[in-house]
């Protein structure tokens, strides 16, 4: 294909993505997208156009050299294209299913001003999964060893690249996680549907090959505070614990039963398996009018849940409109496919119950747009007198989250902005407290999977030097 | 894996269970939490600490069979091992010197009203107990809480044992007798710690109770643990799990446990089809504990 002129390549159609259809696969868990076959992916590599000037590298936020593997992936080498992507960015097979291509790479690319962009995510998620289901990871050359000993707290996209930035560099590495299984938010609060609970093992049990040591059900701040940590002789902390704590709208009736954050709710679902009830222990409500407030990821991952649990009417609700939605676009598309209704320009004022606690009915108010806010978004107004009621047996809470005071509450002399999140040198991302770095949300609140990557690479980089310099 | 050491029957539905935990008993206070789970596809599940042995390295939990988990948990041996015990989770509860300090403990909460009173005592307290159980067979315990107390009272609600009556006739029969309690930590069935709080309230004295709402990670976050303090939300795990009982709303937390009632029967009612005789230690178990 590659006789073809730069100009004949950009006008091959972008290669569409199988995936189960809708009808079928919004009653299951299992992952939407097949992913590409190998002709497919090399079809859709072609197109790319090999800018001198890549713009989509630019627009990732860790600057994967995209061009770079997409030519591999042209010449049918998939092993060394994920490689390739690797060199910058460990978790592919995560990045190309959850990272928001069409705000970063994809929107710049130069094929998207005439035409689509090349399809990076599928091309990256192609090459990962193929890597992966053909046994050819290899396990990286591994430093001698430093002697030099890391704690890692939390096992987010965060915690698990400074761990294996630093094992290959022959630091002894210990991850300490909370919950019970090690992933964070990619294994408590993304769907199965969406990223298979196997990827994210893979990629931990890869870490664990090459020495990283891995404790789970294990709370720093409870069973250990970061300064026994330094007792028990390690050189470096860095912190990944996230934003797990979850904000609730403070309206009346939101303690009713039936009224859930979307944590609960996707922690139930996801790590404890109560989509598979009874045969898991965990129960959750299968509702039948299910409400999901907010317009993000994780109200989409809500609420597409909530349709798989059986519902027949689920909604999101949402106070702006929905070019607003901070979701990723694939995932409105997807919920919108599978039935999901939107009430937008919609926020809820209470919650009424059945006399029983139970949430039975969702008073609403219709907003409209005013003037930009802080964020640069229009911000929502409400219609006086506008209120309605909708029927809900199920309500989930969507509308972000908060960060967990536990370590720094438990950590003196390092210092938090208002909201409680770890202020860090950018450069270094050492926070306050020498010898303690911390990325991912708990420093940025909710991002992005791949921001909390990038940030585990430099605080990587950083900690190396720490240790090395340290007597 | 945590390693089970001991396991006795104490009475009725009622065990008594030590985990193997030494790092965890070293950091763990009266008042605090764990969170066990036991199997693998198997749900987590809120244990409070009935007793800690940093020596031992040792923890006991006290805990009723009520459903799937709670009996499968019963099926353990000793030297076998479950998933984790995560913890200490909570805050302590307020042992510090109030001068009469009095715990009641009712039914399961007797266990976790044990530690507190012997940290109270240790702080400096003149220390009162009082014990209650439906009757004599779910009482535990005695021993260990006459040791912790400077004065115990044991009731039952049938007078199988000790006084006949409830907790809270005890108690005010100690207020009328000029013994008025400054503190009152009371940990039991939601309807108990209720009648307790609404005795104290007319006297004014400072009643504190330690919630059980359902949980899951009890780190502060799912909020499954909500409850209504003063009219604000607060979160079980991470603010309590012990509030202040006059400000605590009873019935939230009463309905807010009955969320899952139908699941759960379900749930237990496919584990006994499977596992018809799952009180293994029945026969072969220790009264005393
Ligand atoms: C439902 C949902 C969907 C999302 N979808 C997307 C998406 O499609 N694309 C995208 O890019 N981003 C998405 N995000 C955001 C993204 O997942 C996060 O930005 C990212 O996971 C942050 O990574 P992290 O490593 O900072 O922390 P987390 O992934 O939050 O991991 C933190 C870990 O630390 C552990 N921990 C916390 N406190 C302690 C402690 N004291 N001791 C030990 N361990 C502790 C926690 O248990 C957790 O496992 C989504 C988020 C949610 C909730
Ligand atoms: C802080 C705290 C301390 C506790 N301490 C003790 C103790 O020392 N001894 C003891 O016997 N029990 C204690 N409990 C209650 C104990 O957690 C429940 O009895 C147990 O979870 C029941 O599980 P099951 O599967 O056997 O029963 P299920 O059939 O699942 O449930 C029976 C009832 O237990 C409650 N419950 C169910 N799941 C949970 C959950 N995940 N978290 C909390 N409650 C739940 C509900 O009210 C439910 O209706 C405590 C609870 C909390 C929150
Ligand atoms: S901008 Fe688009 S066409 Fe240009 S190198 Fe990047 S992916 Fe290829
Ligand atoms: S148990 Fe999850 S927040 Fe309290």
């Amino acid at each position: 294909m590659s006789e073809l002129s730069k100009a004949e390549r950009m006008k091959l159609p972008r290669q569409a993505m199988p995936e189960q259809k809708p009808d079928i696969r919004k009653v299951n868990f299992k992952e939407v997208p097949h992913g590409y076959t190998p002709e497919q992916a090399m079809a859709e590599a072609s197109r790319c156009i090999e800018c001198k000037k890549p713009k989509c590298i630019a627009g990732c936020p860790v600057e994967v050299d995209i061009p770079g593997f997409i030519r591999l992936v042209m010449d049918g080498k998939f092993a060394e294209a994920s490689r390739k992507i690797k060199e910058t960015n460990s978790l592919p097979a995560i990045c190309g299913r959850v990272c928001p291509q069409e705000e970063q790479c994809e929107v710049v690319c130069t094929l998207a001003k005439k035409f689509t962009p090349v399809a990076i995510g599928n091309l990256e998620r192609f090459v990962a999964d193929y890597e992966r289901d053909n046994n050819l990871t290899e396990l990286p050359e591994i430093a001698p060893p430093t002697g030099k000993k890391v704690a890692i707290v939390g096992s987010g996209p965060a915690g698990l690249t400074v761990a294996g930035d630093l094992i290959k560099l022959g630091h002894q590495v210990t991850i300490f996680e909370a919950l019970h299984k090690p992933g964070g938010v990619l294994v408590y609060g993304i769907p199965e549907f969406r990223l298979p609970k196997e990827i994210v093992k893979a990629e931990v049990d890869y870490l664990k090959q090459m020495g990283v040591e891995v404790k789970t059900s294990h709370i720093v701040g409870k069973l250990d505070t970061i300064d026994e940590l330094f007792d028990q002789d390690y050189d470096a902390i860095f912190i990944g614990t996230g934003a797990g704590l979850p904000n609730f709208m403070r309206i009346p009736g939101e303690n009713l039963n039936g009224v859930y954050s979307a944590n609960e709710y996707l922690t139930r679902s996801n790590l404890m398996k109560a989509y598979d009830f009874p045969n898991a222990d965990t129960p959750i409500a299968r509702g039948k009018n299910v409400a999901v407030l907010g317009g993000g990821n994780t109200a989409m991952d809500a609420v597409r849940t909530a349709l798989r649990l059986g519902a027949e009417n689920a909604y999101i609700i949402y106070r702006r409109s929905q070019v607003e939605m901070p979701a990723r676009a694939a995932e409105i598309h997807h919920a919108e496919e599978e039935g999901i209704q939107f009430l937008l320009l919609t926020n809820p004022v209470r919650f009424i119950g059945n006399g029983e606690g139970r949430v039975e009915r969702m008073e609403c108010i219709r907003m409209e747009l005013g003037e930009p806010d802080d964020s640069g978004r229009c911000r929502p107004v409400p219609i006086e007198g506008s209120n309605f009621e909708i029927e809900v047996d199920t309500v989930v809470v969507a509308i972000g989250n908060s960060s967990n005071p536990l370590v720094p509450r438990t950590t003196p002399g390092m210092d938090t902005n208002k909201w409680g999140n770890i202020l860090v040198n950018e450069e270094t991302m050492e926070s306050s407290r020498p010898g303690v770095f911390a990325g991912g949300d708990i420093v940025t609140g909710g991002a992005t999977v791949i921001l909390a990557a990038g940030a585990g690479k430099k605080a990587a980089r950083a900690i190396h030097e720490y240790v090395m310099n340290k007597e | 894996m945590v390693k089970v050491l001991e396991h006795y029957h104490l009475g009725e539905n009622n065990y008594k269970i030590v985990f193997e935990v030494p790092e965890l008993v070293k950091k763990a206070q009266p008042g605090q939490f764990v969170v066990l789970r036991i199997s693998e596809e198997g749900e987590r599940i809120p244990m409070s600490i009935g007793d800690m042995d940093p020596e031992k390295g040792s923890l006991t939990v006290i805990y009723q069979v009520i459903g799937k988990t709670t009996a499968l948990m019963a099926t353990l041996k000793p030297g076998e091992h479950i998933m984790d015990c995560v913890g200490p989770l909570g805050n302590p509860s307020h042992v510090d010197k109030k001068g009469k300090y009095m715990v009641i403990g009712g039914g399961i909460g007797i266990a976790p009203v044990h530690p507190a009173a012997k940290k109270a005592r240790e702080n400096g307290n003149e220390v009162f107990g009082i014990i209650g159980a439906r009757t004599k067979d779910l009482l535990f315990f005695e021993d260990e809480m006459r040791k912790a107390c400077d004065h115990l009272y044991v009731c039952t609600d049938d007078g199988s044992y000790g006084e006949k009556g409830f907790v809270t006739d005890v108690l005010k029969r100690l207020i009328d007798e000029g013994n008025k309690p400054d503190f009152i930590l009371a940990i039991g069935p939601v309807p108990m710690m209720k009648a307790v709080c609404a005795t104290s309230k007319p006297y004014d004295i400072e009643t504190w109770v330690s919630v059980n709402p359902i949980m899951i990670d009890g780190t502060g976050m799912c909020g499954a643990c909500r409850v209504s303090v003063g009219g604000i939300t607060k979160f079980g795990c991470v603010d309590g799990p012990d509030f202040d009982g006059h400000l605590l709303d009873f019935d939230e937390l009463t309905s807010r446990l009955r969320m899952y009632h139908q699941m759960e029967k379900e749930s237990m009612e496919q584990f006994e089809k499977k596992q018809p005789c799952y009180i293994g230690l029945k026969e072969s178990s220790k009264k005393s504990a």
